[in-house]
Parts: structure tokens; sequence; C-alpha cells
């Protein structure tokens, strides 16, 4: 399990990060310099971390990771909510839009990958709506929908349905002959063949496309966020430009990408559970 | 009437466009006795496969009827077990699990311990106790393709449908699975149909080899009675100088004669092919059948037999 590959990767990737590290430091510190004014201006915009001219140095963010994580949940009010109160904001919109996107993508894509007919009638319609950037249909849901937070549920459900729709539909579509053909000999009724054949078999073409699917709601849910505002880690990223506190963007950052990671691992050891070798 | 009646078998696949139609095979008629064990060679391509399927009730004829134990096959159903070429078994499921899904589909009410038993039953009768919660992907391909034939006897099916069972194995493994299925099937009286390209096994296992002129418009040309005893085994079948005047008849066939009959030549309409039963009356031999008869092709001594006296 833990060979000497792995263990040498794992150095390595650890020079990189102290290399990378290393050049961030030198390129933005700054000599010492007189910041009471800048402490007074922190003061002002409630945040602890002091406020430097420039680039944050990797200290400083260092820092801003401390106090964020030693304090995730406060609340004080619209513009200052702890990072973990954003981050479940975001992952609460993610997780309806992308439930209701496989609820809605999963039995679709298995009609659709069942009948051949309805294939070829509906495949217009994925094609022409599917390459149409989520955002696109914020207008339309802010408008009908006319409440900011259920539109980002809405236009994650739009971006998640896609890749399960149509993954799904083409796992159904490619179940071999061989196992269809036992489950007509053995007079296998049509629930039992959808749940106990045509399922797990195309179960890890569905996955992909819920890994696909989850993966592109997470890049899509702080682009929303930043543009309907309110809550969510998106809104973080854009209310601390507006502070121009660029530490705590970086660090906004950093906590999208370790997210996106975690629900990427996640959907990739869902996967791994229902692949089957042949 | 036999228990299974095949009259008139037509299949038409219909060309990609432009090109005409493949009639793969016509005028297919011969009948299988209850408890029967027959056997069908033919080279590839002529449609045996094809054959199966329909009697399967997978494929419906283009023309013709099947008939079994007095009903027309109409499509698939739990009385012919079939055991596909490529296994067929769900990698998904454990060995038990995959013959439970057959045991559940032939007896939806019984408990799970029934099933489970049940299936335990087969297994063990193919000599896979012990192997119950492997799955496929870990098991052998001899070992695999016992799962698919413990699959279908345990369905208890009137008839059982098997498509080059043994195809993919190795001369060891066949011959091992090829004693324990004919084991099974003198234990059980099952009635088989199975789909074979050696002639050994043929002559082996079956009471009556059906043998195919080369496609397209394929026929069966021929019915030959296996007139060796009934107990013989693999290790006495080369003992028997009978056997080497069937296996002669067989040999000649595939090398010279099926393919005489594609052009028509030795076609006669709607009626079942004649049956011949090689060294006991040659003299009978079809007057249809333009090949050579009397002296056997230089095929005699085929070095399977070397194969056989390793065991
Ligand atoms: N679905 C299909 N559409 C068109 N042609 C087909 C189809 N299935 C089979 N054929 C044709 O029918 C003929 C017989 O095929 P079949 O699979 O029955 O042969 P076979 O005797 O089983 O051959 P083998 O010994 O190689 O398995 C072949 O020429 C094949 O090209
Ligand atoms: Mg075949």
């Amino acid at each position: 399990m833990f060979t000497r590959e792995t263990l040498r990767a794992a150095l390595l990737s650890l020079v990189f990060a102290l290399a990378a590290l290393a050049v961030w430091h030198f390129a933005t510190v700054q000599p010492e310099r007189a910041a009471a004014a800048d402490d007074e201006y922190a003061q002002l915009m409630g945040r602890g971390v002091r406020k430097s001219d420039g680039f944050p140095t990797p200290a400083q963010l260092g820092e801003a990771v401390v106090q964020h994580l030693s304090r995730p949940f406060y609340d004080n009010g619209p513009n200052d909510k702890g990072v973990g109160i954003q981050l479940a904001y975001s992952l609460a919109r993610v997780a309806g839009g992308f439930t209701l996107a496989i609820l809605v993508a999963v039995p679709l894509g298995f009609l659709i990958g069942m009948s051949p007919l309805l294939n070829r009638a509906l495949n217009p319609f994925i094609q022409v709506l599917k390459p149409i950037s989520p955002l696109a249909w914020m207008p339309l849901a802010l408008y009908t929908i006319k409440d900011s937070s259920v539109s980002g549920v809405f236009v994650i459900f739009i971006c998640s349905l896609w890749p399960a729709l149509i993954n799904t539909a083409y796992g159904v579509a490619s179940v071999r002959r061989d196992w269809l053909s036992v489950a007509k000999t053995l007079e296998v009724p049509p629930l039992r063949r959808a749940f106990r054949v045509i399922l797990p078999a195309a179960a890890p073409t569905i996955l992909t496309g819920m890994r696909i699917s989850i993966g592109i709601a997470w890049l899509v849910i702080v682009a929303a966020e930043m543009l309907v505002g309110g809550t969510g880690i998106g809104y973080f990223v854009w209310n601390e430009w507006n502070n121009l506190n660029l530490t705590n963007v970086i660090f906004a950052i950093l906590v999208i990408g370790v997210m996106g990671m975690i629900l990427d691992f996640v959907f990739g050891r869902l996967q791994k559970l229902v692949t089957y070798v042949e | 009437m036999a228990f299974l009646e095949v009259q008139g078998l037509k299949k038409v696949f219909p060309g990609a466009a432009g090109r005409a139609d493949t009639v793969v095979f016509e005028d297919i008629g011969f009948g299988i006795e209850r408890g029967e064990f027959v056997c069908i060679i033919g080279h590839s391509g002529c449609g045996k496969t094809t054959i199966l399927n329909v009697l399967a009730g997978l494929e419906s004829p283009t023309d013709g009827v099947v008939i079994m134990d007095g009903r027309e096959v109409a499509g698939p159903s739990l009385d012919r077990g079939v055991v596909f070429q490529g296994h067929a078994l769900m990698p998904w499921l454990t060995v038990l699990k995959n013959v439970a899904f057959a045991v559940k589909s032939r007896w939806p009410d019984w408990t799970r311990d029934r099933i489970d038993a049940h299936a335990r039953k087969y297994i063990a009768m193919v000599g896979l106790a012990g192997a119950e919660h492997k799955k496929p992907a870990e098991l052998s391909g001899g070992m695999k393709q016992r799962v698919g034939i413990a699959r279908a006897f345990a369905i208890q099916p009137k008839m059982l449908l098997l498509d080059e069972p043994f195809g993919a194995l190795d001369a060891l493994t066949r011959g091992t699975i090829q004693d324990e299925l004919l084991r099974i099937v003198q234990a059980t009286h099952q009635t088989v149909f199975m789909i074979t390209h050696d002639v050994d096994e043929a002559i082996l296992l079956a009471d009556k080899i059906l043998l195919m002129s080369n496609g397209p418009r394929a026929l069966i040309a021929e019915v030959v009675e296996n007139t060796m005893p009934r107990d013989r085994t693999r290790n006495t079948i080369f003992n028997d100088p009978q056997y080497y005047r069937i296996r002669n008849h067989l040999v000649d066939f595939l090398v010279n004669r099926s393919k005489l009959y594609q052009s028509g030549a030795g076609r006669d309409g709607d009626r079942h092919p004649p049956v011949l039963r090689p060294g006991l009356d040659e003299a009978e031999a079809p007057a249809a059948a333009p090949g050579r008869q009397g002296e056997p092709p230089p095929l005699a001594h085929k070095p399977a037999a070397l194969v056989v006296n390793l065991r």
C-alpha cells in the first residue's frame, strides 16, 4: 500500500509546495513599515487580519487561515459570516440542484437509453440545450422564480442535468445484449430487469455522469453566487474583493479548491463501489 | 410428433441499405425426442446460433414453426434454459447470486434460504462448491462456463440450449467439463440441443448429430445417429472402431460435402433430412449427397487422442 513510489511522490509534492511558497514569499515580502494607519483601517473594516498594500505574503495567508478556521461559524450580519456558514450555503444549493437534476436525469436517461425512438426524438433538444452556459439562464430564473437563492439552485439543476442525463442514456443503451438475453430467457419482469440487470450494468457510467455533474455544479455555484449575491462562498469571494482583502480572496480560493476535491473524491469512491470487472 | 419439432424454419436478415437480404437458412426441419442429446455441427457463419436463438425464442423466424411439448414457441421461456457462448454471467454478482437470480426468476415465491440452498446444490453439482462468493472476474474461463451451466440447470428447464459452451476452453478443461455435463445430463435425463464445432465432442455427447451445410441458404443436410453405446466415456471411445467410422463420416461432410448444398443441389424440399448410421448402413448413403463416400479421408487419427490419454 505505502510503497516507495508513493513515498517519493509525496516527498516531491512537498518540495514543489515549499518551492512555490518560497517564490511567493520572496516575491511579496516587503520591508517592515509603520502600519498604524493600516491597523486602524483594518479595525474599521471589522477584520482582525492586517490589511497590507499589494499582494499578501504566505505568512499573512497563514494567519488568515488560522483565524477563519478557528471561528468558521460566526454570524455578524449579512456581510460578515464565517466561512463555514458561507460554505454550507453553497453546499446546500449544490446539493439541492444536483439532487433534483439526478431525480430527473436518471429516470429520463433510462427511458432514452431503452428507447431508440425517444433517443432520436429528444436528441435535438439535448444538443441545443447542453452547450448553453448555465449562467445564461439566470435572468430567466430570476424573473420567473423571483428568489435569488432558488435561482441559484435552478442554475445548478440545469448544469448538473446534461452530463448525468447523457451518461445515463449511454450506459443504459450499451448494456451488453447477453445480459438482456439472460433476463429474457428467465422471463424477468420489466421492473426487476430495470433494477436488477440494467441499473447495475449501467451504474459505473451513470456515476461517471454524476461525477462530472457535481464537478460542473461546484464550478458554477461560485459564479452564480457572485452574480446574485447574498450568501455562499462565491458571494464571500466577491465581498472580499470589494473589501480589497486579497488575503481572504486567496483563502476562499483555497477553500473552493479543497471542497471541490472532496466532492470529487466522494463521487470517485461511489464510482469505485459500483464498478465491476468483466 | 417429437418433443421438439422444427418445421420449415427460415430466417432472412434484411440487407443493409441497397443490398440484398441474406437468407441465412431455409427448409430447416428436425425433431428432438425427450431426453435426447442433439448436437449441431456446421461451418462458421452457417446460422447455428441463429437457429438456437429461434429455439430459445430470442429471435423470431421469418417462416416456419418450432413446437415444443405440443405448444408453439413464441418467445423466451423458463422452459428452455440457455447457456450462452460467452457465459453471460453478470459480473457484479457473485457466483451464488448469479445462480440465485435465475432461481428467483423461476420460483419468485420461494424464501431467500430456499433459493440459496437450491442454487448451492447446482453450484456443487458443477464442482464449484467453495467458490460461491467469488465474482466471475475471479474465476477461470472453465469455471465461468460451469456457473453458466449451473444457472441453466438450476431452473430445471424442459430443455437446455447450449451455444458452443466449451468453445473458448483448452482441451484438458473441456474434457473435464464434458464429463461433468454428460454425468449431469444422464442423471437428470435432460433434453439438450448443443452447438459445437468439435467433431469429437459431438460423438462423445450426442445421441444424434445434425450436419448443417454452408450458408447462405443453409439447410440440415443429414442427421447422423450415434450408434455407440450410451455408457461411452472419453477414455473408451477411441477403442471402438465405430468411433472412427462416425468420425470419418462427419469430417468428410465438413471437408468435402458441406459446400455442395449451397447451390441448391441436394435440396429436396421441406421435409426431414435423411438419417444415417455410418458404418452400419453405409449403403443407404443419401442419394442427394453427391460427395465421396467409400474411402475415409486422411484425417482418421487426429492427435486429440493424446490429450485424452494424458488424463
Ligand atoms: N442480426 C443480424 N443481422 C444480419 N445478419 C446477421 C445477424 N445475425 C447473424 N447474421 C448473419 O447470419 C449468418 C449466421 O450467423 P450465426 O451467428 O447464426 O452463425 P453461426 O453458425 O453461429 O457461426 P459461428 O459458428 O461462427 O458462431 C451470418 O452470415 C451472419 O452474418
Ligand atoms: Mg455462433
